[in-house]
């Protein structure tokens, strides 16, 4: 929900950055104010993902220029679970198999280390079964996921559920969402859909990393971003996404192109 | 090369001078299988790197070293070594020093199931066991293993009857005491056909000084018995082990057996199990090792007859400047159609200077099977580590979780809850002081 009184959660300027020597951003800007759901689309390659990894801290990524203020601080200067501490939260697109540790001791481990760094109790194992059994409801997940290890043999509607129950668990302020649709038939797709609309709340923001417009009938963005070449060249509302839906991608390059021709 | 060969002959010879003053068995047969053993030891000589079974093992260290056989027993009392046993175990067999303690121990004779030390089973039980005790364990060519064999008088002997299964697992616990001394425990289990039993065999220290593990273990299977066999190797970190362990698997019965290997400066494990018709074995491992360990696997799995199956996961963490050997051999033999073999050796290198030599070997002299094998050495995953730490987990945390992760696929596949915990506990403990 857009107010425009709310208070400045992310505030991107002029970021550029790094992968092996290629430039993959090159002067990024966005702000995102609580309540909000943003979408950024773009075609493959248009460095969607690797903004969304900026954000979260991967270290494969150097950032050249520019500035990633969080709630009032540098985000750049914190390390990754300094980030998520904090309260920023990264859905993986693929999510990581990690055989031999239980999910169920996995999610509580984060769960409790988050809450720890933000002076909250921590939950024994006890407390923590009820507190996530209430949180897979959400999701519509079985009590078996805890049972099995972390993603190891999930399918992939399996994995973004679980990736959608950590953020629940997590309760970040700013959830970066990506791909989360891929791999997602229309059943699971409605279903994390949905969890994340519970999730939604007038404190936090949301940020859906999507190729395709499907994701975006489910979540409804306040704001949809269209990204080319490492910088977002066209903001417009939920029916921006319809339009892309129909007429693809090459017409919003064409017409950036265009504008910056006429300021030149 | 003459030096060298002085060197060991004078070595051996050190060995074996307690060798002599051993009580004559009541077996002649027995009697014979050690002196013959004793011949064998003064024919071969201590391996090196030259052998090609050795090339990557440097047991030089262990050659620098005397150690003699144990002159005086240390009693102890239940208090001193409760804290090694398995809830779950409740039959046991304790050796210090390589001696049988008694008053530690709770042997069970029941429904013809013996789990006693030798001594006290010879005499039922001469006649089962004689095929096996000594035999299975190939020492003509095998240096330690002809001088456990010139050694062995008592031993734990484990004997299951025709198609009983016994549902406590037994637990044989061997403990070092003394430094400077050189043990020679001894294992036989027979399965009799239809029987069921699991074994742990477990090898710790109340001292942390130098001392020689040399052991043994033999295990028969006869028809449609199932073994679990678990090793735990959790020896003094000066200590030196080297154990041989011959297993027969006969005709449709299954031995299923996890190794860990934590303790001793360096280690050395040859397991060989051979497979009759429609035989089954998995045969799973661990080394975790640190500092200056070394610990070296050798296995062989001999698909001697048609239909059989095997399972092999071996593992090594390696930290510090330590070095993990694995060679893992199977072999199909001529005839062994539908032969299904599936081998993989997985290691994980912690440090710039740990080291890992791995050598999976496949020989196959049949033409309808199916075999698979691969070895994997890597470090630590980039993108595993940021997704845990991007779920706000330290970058120390997120390491440590991925290695006791890895570790943990074998931990996992003991049977036995309490001794799962209980090494599940110390692979967290040293993932966590490594890093």
């Amino acid at each position: 929900m857009i107010h425009q009184d709310s208070k400045i959660l992310l505030e991107v300027s002029g970021l550029c950055a790094n992968v092996n020597g290629t430039e993959i951003l090159k002067g990024l800007n966005l702000t995102v104010r609580s309540g909000e759901i943003h979408a950024i689309m773009g075609p493959n390659g248009s460095g969607k993902s690797t903004f969304s990894k900026i954000l979260a801290g991967h270290s494969a990524y150097e950032v050249t220029g520019g500035t990633v203020m969080f709630e009032g601080q540098n985000l750049l200067d914190l390390a990754p679970e300094e980030r998520a501490r904090a309260g920023v939260f990264l859905a993986f697109q693929y999510p990581i198999e990690i055989p031999g540790v239980g999910n169920s001791q996995f999610l509580r481990l984060t769960y409790n280390t988050v809450q720890t760094h933000r002076g909250k109790e921590e939950l024994d194992p006890l407390e923590f079964d009820d507190f996530v059994r209430e949180k897979m409801k959400l999701l519509e997940m079985s009590p078996d996921f805890l049972e099995r290890s972390v993603n190891e043999g999930f399918s992939g509607g399996e994995k973004k559920r679980n990736e959608i129950l950590q953020m629940a668990m997590l309760d970040p302020r700013l959830a970066i969402l990506d791909e989360t649709d891929s791999g997602l038939d229309i059943d699971a797709l409605r279903v994390v859909a949905s969890g994340v609309n519970q999730l939604a709340n007038k404190d936090n923001a949301i940020v859906l990393v999507t190729h395709y417009q499907r994701l975006l009938n489910y979540i409804v963005p306040d704001y949809v971003h269209v990204m080319e070449a490492g910088r977002i060249i066209k903001t417009g509302g939920k029916e921006l996404a319809l339009e892309l839906e129909s007429r693809g991608y090459d017409w919003v390059g064409v017409e950036h192109k265009a504008a910056m021709g006429a300021l030149a | 090369m003459s030096a060298s060969a002085t060197v060991n002959a004078g070595y051996l010879e050190n060995l074996l001078a307690g060798q002599p003053h051993l009580p004559a068995s009541p077996l002649a047969w027995l009697n014979a299988l050690r002196a013959e053993a004793v011949d064998r030891v003064g024919a071969l000589t201590v391996p090196t790197l030259r052998d090609e079974e050795w090339r990557f093992t440097d047991i030089s260290l262990l050659t620098k070293m005397s150690f003699h056989p144990v002159r005086t027993t240390i009693s102890l009392q239940v208090a001193d070594i409760e804290r090694f046993y398995i809830e779950e175990a409740t039959t046991r067999l304790v050796f210090v020093d390589g001696v049988y303690a008694p008053q530690l121990s709770s042997a069970a004779t029941d429904n013809g199931i013996a789990v006693v030390n030798l001594e006290a089973g010879f005499a039922a039980h001469a006649a089962a066991i004689e095929p096996y005790l000594g035999r299975l364990t190939e020492f003509h060519d095998n240096v330690f293993a002809a001088l456990s064999t010139a050694f062995l008088h008592d031993a734990a002997l484990i004997v299951v009857p025709r198609d009983i299964s016994v549902t406590v697992p037994v637990h044989l616990l061997f403990i070092a005491t003394q430094k400077d001394v050189v043990s020679y425990p001894r294992c036989l289990l027979l399965a009799e056909s239809g029987s069921a039993v699991t074994v742990i065999e477990d090898y710790v220290s109340l001292q942390e000084d130098a001392y020689f593990t040399n052991a043994v273990t033999e295990i028969a299977l006869v028809d449609n018995a199932r073994v679990n066999h678990i090793r735990v190797q959790r020896e003094g970190a000066k200590a030196f082990h080297i154990a041989n362990c011959a297993v027969s698997v006969a005709r449709a019965s299954n031995y299923q057996s996890v190794s860990v290997a934590f303790g001793a400066r360096i280690s050395r494990y040859n397991l060989n199990v051979k497979l009759a018709e429609g035989a089954e074995c998995a045969v799973d491992g661990l080394a975790l090792i640190s500092g200056r360990q070394l610990a070296d696997t050798h296995t062989c799995i001999d698909h001697a007859q048609p239909q059989a199956v095997s399972n092999q996961m071996h593992k090594c963490i390696v930290g510090g400047s330590a070095h993990a050997v694995f060679n893992g051999k199977v072999m199909v033999r001529q005839g062994a159609q539908r032969t299904d073999s599936k081998q993989s050796n997985r290691n994980l290198l912690l440090t710039s200077k740990a080291h890992v030599d791995t050598k999976p070997q496949l020989e196959i002299f049949a033409d309808d099977v199916k075999c698979t094998h691969g070895a994997t050495i890597g470090q630590l995953d980039d993108e595993e580590v940021f997704y845990l730490r991007s779920r706000g987990l330290s970058d120390t945390a997120a390491r440590n979780m991925l290695t006791y992760a890895f570790g943990a696929e074998i931990i996992e596949r003991i049977p036995i809850s309490s001794l799962k915990y209980q090494l599940e506990q110390t692979v967290l403990e040293q993932t966590t002081n490594q890093l």
